[in-house]
């Protein structure tokens, strides 16, 4: 080889051999990264230091035959200062840091070589070199105090020192010699190595003198290849030794370009979506013979998509490989003693998640060294050792890998997190004040958020966490973090095994397929308007009561911007609660499929600016799908609440209009006494307004009593004939208004406003009351307001209709709850017409078969069996009804119901509780109405 | 999902493969006729069960699945605002390749391939729509009727780009 130094194959084995030596040198650079930093802290470990020594003679050998003398050159410093350790030469912390250092600098010469495609970058290593000799002939020479002077100047470092080092010194004298005895055979593979440093060394130091001059490099390093390839043959042997006991497996493995896997990776995944549109048709076919083939199809792509998978993953430790050395070095900066604990590093992750994880990994590590642990007197103080300890693990659950970055240091600030939150406008006090602890430690990962108290070249200048959970959250992982004051912190980082194949839900949408990763998917719910789970609106958003907790709601279709809030069916459908990081939140779908893996394909560079969207993939069926993306989603919800928080409080008032209020669900009462110790209630929806007078505001008049009201007189009316109102003090009462007319309820006491499940129990003969209810488990009279508000004004409810016809006009009222039949039908009774009611569709289909004749039928909407919608439905249908008015009454009215309601045939489409509106409705279909319907 | 193979189809005798000319695959959009190299063309088929695209820019039409590929179909009336196609008569689309991605232009329908000498072909009349003018390469005239080539590259990064901002 040497006789044809630069013919066409000689240039071909260079390339591969370079790309060799630059893969294999990385590696081994890493290695003695962690070899090193281990043995600063055992500088006795004869094992440690051959290993090193070794290594960094490869690379050097190597280097000389390569041709690359600025490497070579810095490896031989380097390898020489190294064998003075090994000869018993103290180490220090400067000696082991600027051989850090020379192999940081290798590592930036491997780079740009590689990027160059084989040249060494132009430059000098001179200050490196000089160091390392420095310190090698200074090992030499003085073998005492001076050293300490030497080195300190070498690395422009701390005088602080000085005592460690000889501490270290005096440690060190001490073991290694006993250790060379015992090492007789490793010491012979050095003694071997030895000789052939010295050759190189001799060439090396000309050649350095000489600068680095390419014209010059070129020249040794061809007379040194011959040579140098001669000894590799050497310094193999004992190195090959070590690997077999080390690795015995390393023989059985082949390298194989990532390239080529992830090609691979791509036709299984082809693959699998062929075999899934196959099952796809196998299902339509009930018998097909294809089925047992396909059936062993779909195992082997299986299992082939698991071994593909397996080629891919990668032990958690390689992205922890370069973390003992930061750890080392921030220790150093920091001043403060570090020990990193790692547990689990053979765990296996999909080497594309691998390489996104390191970063955050990274991040937290610095950031638990420098503001999770104390100084060490501090620790000291609290009791704990000097010594601050990170501990990192790994281990598998589920689908998943879990990662965790512990300390044992002061915990988070919860105090300076909370100040900080404030600051940053992102809580509330009264917010904050709710908080558990947990929650608030989150705040850390809320964007531009550092607590640390100042900014070190380390940590603290705000860009973290928020970063680090950004990171995470890409690659479709949650991270956490638990904190006890004083004790330590502790963040948990749960990610996929791989990102390549996805298990998603699929749902529906407004008529499109989406796929949910199933990854944050924590459960499904399916809501009925008459069920259980029942959506229901604050300020127009929905909301679901789910166990304890208010889960905030948002329809997909408007999510994605397809549908308006209020055009959608919200009453039925599932809801998928979904979970982003502390994040809960539930997504209104109109249908479920089933769960199927997906490859997750990457959206079109044209659509990769949509956030709601992960990317998308091909279904069994051979459709195109979209995937959700959770964040984005979880985004989405919160830029869509910040919206609401300011105008909360003045819309309370409207909130309580738009509660949905059903005879079964809960609805707000007012509880009041009046005349006797027995509670009363009546629905706070009717309440205009709770009002207090001074009794002598109280004004008798024509035999009745009077306030001056907004401008009016208002009448008051007592509960029981023969009340009297308080004879001195403040007098409360509930004010009722209705189109500029306000009566006044006179009561003793307002008790209190509660939510409850109101059904009237036993119906009252005697007027005024409707019946008696258990509120608050008491039984409480419920009083209707139809009788009393004719007491106030004759006319209350008769002026409305005095206008519109004279005739009485017989009503159809059907509701399925007694209550709201109670309560409108006197109302209605009062306004003149001739009311015939019914609890259920049935009856009134009865009623209207045997021939009885209404003007107008008011209906609910909300009722078992037959629906409101779906009666009048089939009324429209029968032509003998196709033109009578008909009502709906609903709890719930928005956009979208009235829409639905119009489509069903309504006429008209009015709230349960709002008794004017009703009243006018009717006025409104019977005269307009009138001719057609006759 | 029918795809052509358009091959090297040769019209009306003219001469191929010179440097002086190029071959243009022709399409209708509206009533207007347009050109695309065929250099650049893959294939045409019939877009079917296009899933529409939530929160996509107006001209995409959805994603689809060709033979395995997700191909985004751009709705070229709507590009070119023309008014949408009433009749029912197929789509047709036209497959290219951009940057690594797949795109098919959704287009009326697809005519023959024609060898055009690179010099006759003019510039864009300055009083031509703008939002024409974006994406036309320039115009030939041909007997009877004006092409307009699509300028392939133009389009789809008039599409991509205010979106990368």
């Amino acid at each position: 080889m040497s006789g044809a130094p630069l013919s066409i194959e000689w240039v071909r084995a260079m390339d591969d051999l370079l790309r060799e030596f630059l893969t294999e040198t990385n590696e081994s650079l890493d290695v003695v990264d962690v070899e090193l930093v281990k043995f600063e802290q055992e500088p006795n470990n004869a094992t440690i230091l051959n290993n090193i020594f070794r290594l960094v003679h490869t690379i050097k050998g190597t280097c000389g035959f390569l041709g690359l003398p600025r490497l070579e050159a810095i490896a031989h410093a380097a390898e020489t200062l190294m064998g003075k350790f090994r000869d018993g030469v103290p180490v220090t912390h400067d000696a082991v840091t600027l051989v850090l250092a020379s192999i940081d600098r290798i590592k930036d010469i491997l780079a740009e070589l590689e990027a160059a495609n084989g040249t060494e970058p132009e430059g000098t290593d001179r200050d490196l070199i000089d160091q390392l000799e420095h310190l090698s002939l200074s090992a030499e020479n003085a073998e005492d105090a001076e050293i300490d002077e030497m080195a300190a100047a070498m690395a422009e470092e701390k005088a602080a020192e000085e005592v460690d080092d000889t501490d270290t010194y005096q440690v060190l004298e001490r073991p290694l010699r006993p250790g060379e005895v015992s090492l007789d055979e490793l010491e012979r593979a050095f003694q071997e190595a030895e000789v052939e440093i010295e050759l190189p060394e001799a060439e090396g130091v000309e050649e350095d003198d000489e600068a680095e001059t390419e014209a010059a490099a070129e020249v040794p390093s061809k007379a040194v290849a011959p040579t140098v390839m001669q000894e590799e043959a050497k310094p193999k042997n004992p190195s090959a030794k070590g690997k077999a006991s080390q690795q015995g497996v390393s023989n059985q493995s082949i390298r194989v370009n990532v390239e080529t896997l992830e090609h691979l990776m791509t036709m299984v995944s082809e693959l699998v979506l062929t075999r899934n549109q196959l099952l796809e048709i196998v299902r339509r076919h009930e018998d097909s013979e294809f089925k047992v083939p396909l059936q062993r199809l779909s195992n082997v792509t299986g299992e082939l998509q698991e071994g593909v998978m397996k080629t891919r993953m990668q032990p958690i430790g390689n992205a922890w490989q370069k973390l003992p050395r930061i750890v080392r070095d921030l220790s150093q900066e920091l001043d403060k003693p570090i020990g990193l604990e790692m547990i689990g590093a053979e765990t296996e992750l999909d080497r594309q998640v691998l390489e996104l994880i390191k970063d955050p990994l990274t991040h937290m590590i610095r950031n638990s060294a420098d503001h999770g642990l104390e100084e060490p007197a501090e620790r000291i103080a609290a009791g704990k050792p000097a010594k601050g300890l990170i501990t990192l693990s790994a281990y598998h659950e589920g689908g998943h890998i879990i990662i965790e970055v512990k300390d044992d240091g002061r915990g988070l600030n919860l105090e300076r997190i909370k100040e900080k939150a404030l600051k940053n406008g992102v809580t509330t006090e009264a917010e904050l004040e709710k908080m558990p602890d947990q929650q608030i430690y989150k705040f850390i990962f809320a964007a531009g958020f550092s607590t640390a108290a100042n900014v070190t070249s380390v940590s603290g200048r705000g860009v973290g966490m928020d970063v680090v959970r950004n990171n995470v959250e890409l690659i479709g992982g949650s991270i956490d973090l638990r904190s006890t004051q004083g004790k330590g912190s502790s963040f948990i980082i749960k990610i996929p095994l791989t990102l390549a194949i996805v298990s998603t839900l699929i749902v529906e949408a407004g008529g499109d397929r989406y796929a949910i990763p199933q990854l944050s998917v924590v459960e499904l719910v399916r809501v009925q308007s008459n069920s259980e789970h029942r959506i229901e609106r604050l300020k127009d958003r929905p909301v679901l009561r789910l166990r304890n907790k208010l889960l905030p709601l948002v329809h997909m279709s408007q999510l994605l911007g397809q549908a308006e809030e209020g055009d959608l069916d919200e009453d039925n459908g599932f809801i998928v609660v979904m979970q982003v990081g502390s994040q809960s939140f539930g997504v209104v779908v109109d249908g479920v499929f089933h769960t199927e893996e997906i490859v997750v394909k990457p959206m079109s560079s044209m659509l990769r600016n949509i956030n709601m969207f992960s990317g998308n993939t091909i279904l069994g069926d051979g459709a195109v799908i979209m995937i959700i993306d959770p964040n984005g989603v979880a985004s989405a919800m919160a830029s869509h609440a910040s919206g609401t928080l300011t105008d909360t409080f003045e819309d309370e008032q409207d909130n309580e209009d738009a509660l949905v209020v059903d005879a079964d669900a809960p609805i707000s009462l007012l509880l009041f006494r009046a005349g006797s110790d027995e509670p009363k209630a009546v629905p706070l929806s009717l309440v205009t307004r709770l009002e207090e007078f001074d009794v002598s505001k109280i004004e008798r008049s024509n035999g009745r009593d009077l306030v001056q009201y907004r401008g009016s007189l208002m009448p008051l009316v007592y509960v029981n004939e023969g009340d009297r109102h308080k004879s001195e003090g403040a007098q409360p009462m509930l004010v009722f208004s209705d189109n500029g007319r306000s009566m006044g309820l006179v009561v003793d006491q307002i008790v209190d406003i509660v939510e409850d499940r109101m059904s009237i129990e036993v119906v009252s003969e005697r007027p005024g009351v409707l019946g008696s209810a258990i509120i608050r488990e008491r039984a409480t009279e419920v009083i209707d307001l139809g009788y009393y508000l004719p007491l106030a004004f004759d006319d209350w409810f008769m002026r409305k209709e005095i206008d519109s016809a004279t005739k009485t006009r017989k009503l159809l009222f059907l509701d399925d709850s007694a209550f709201f039949r109670n309560m409108l039908t006197p109302v209605l009774k009062a306004a003149g017409y001739d009311v015939t009611v019914c609890s259920s569709a049935q009856s009134a289909y009865e009623l209207l078969e045997k021939g009885t004749e209404f003007s107008a039928i008011v209906t609910d909407i909300e009722m078992p069996t037959i629906s409101g919608h779906e009666f009048c439905e089939s009324l429209r249908r029968d032509t003998r009804f196709r033109h009578l008015p008909i009502i709906a009454l609903s709890a719930v009215v928005t956009p979208a119901s009235i829409e639905k309601g119009r489509q069903a045939g309504f006429d008209d489409y009015v709230a349960k509780f709002d008794r004017p509106g009703l009243l006018a409705a009717l006025k409104d279909v019977l005269t307009s109405g009138m001719g057609v319907a006759a | 999902m029918t795809p052509h193979n358009l091959g090297t189809v040769n019209s009306d005798g003219t001469r191929q493969g010179l440097a002086e000319h190029i071959q243009y695959v022709t399409v209708v959009i509206g009533s207007q006729l347009f050109g695309l190299p065929i250099s650049q063309v893959h294939d045409v088929f019939v877009p079917e069960k296009v899933t529409q695209v939530p929160l996509a820019p107006p001209e995409v039409e959805g994603v689809l699945n060709l033979r395995g590929r997700i191909v985004t179909a751009i709705n070229m009336r709507r590009k070119l605002h023309l008014k949408p196609n009433d009749s029912d008569q197929g789509m047709m689309a036209v497959g290219i390749e951009y940057k690594g991605e797949s795109y098919g232009l959704v287009i009326d329908a697809v005519g023959e391939v024609l060898n055009l000498p690179r010099h006759e072909m003019e510039a864009n009349p300055s009083n031509l729509d703008f939002r024409w003018a974006e994406i036309s390469g320039g115009v030939h005239r041909l007997e009877g009727r004006l092409m307009v080539v699509l300028d392939v590259d133009r389009l789809l990064s008039s599409l991509i780009e205010p979106k990368a901002a």
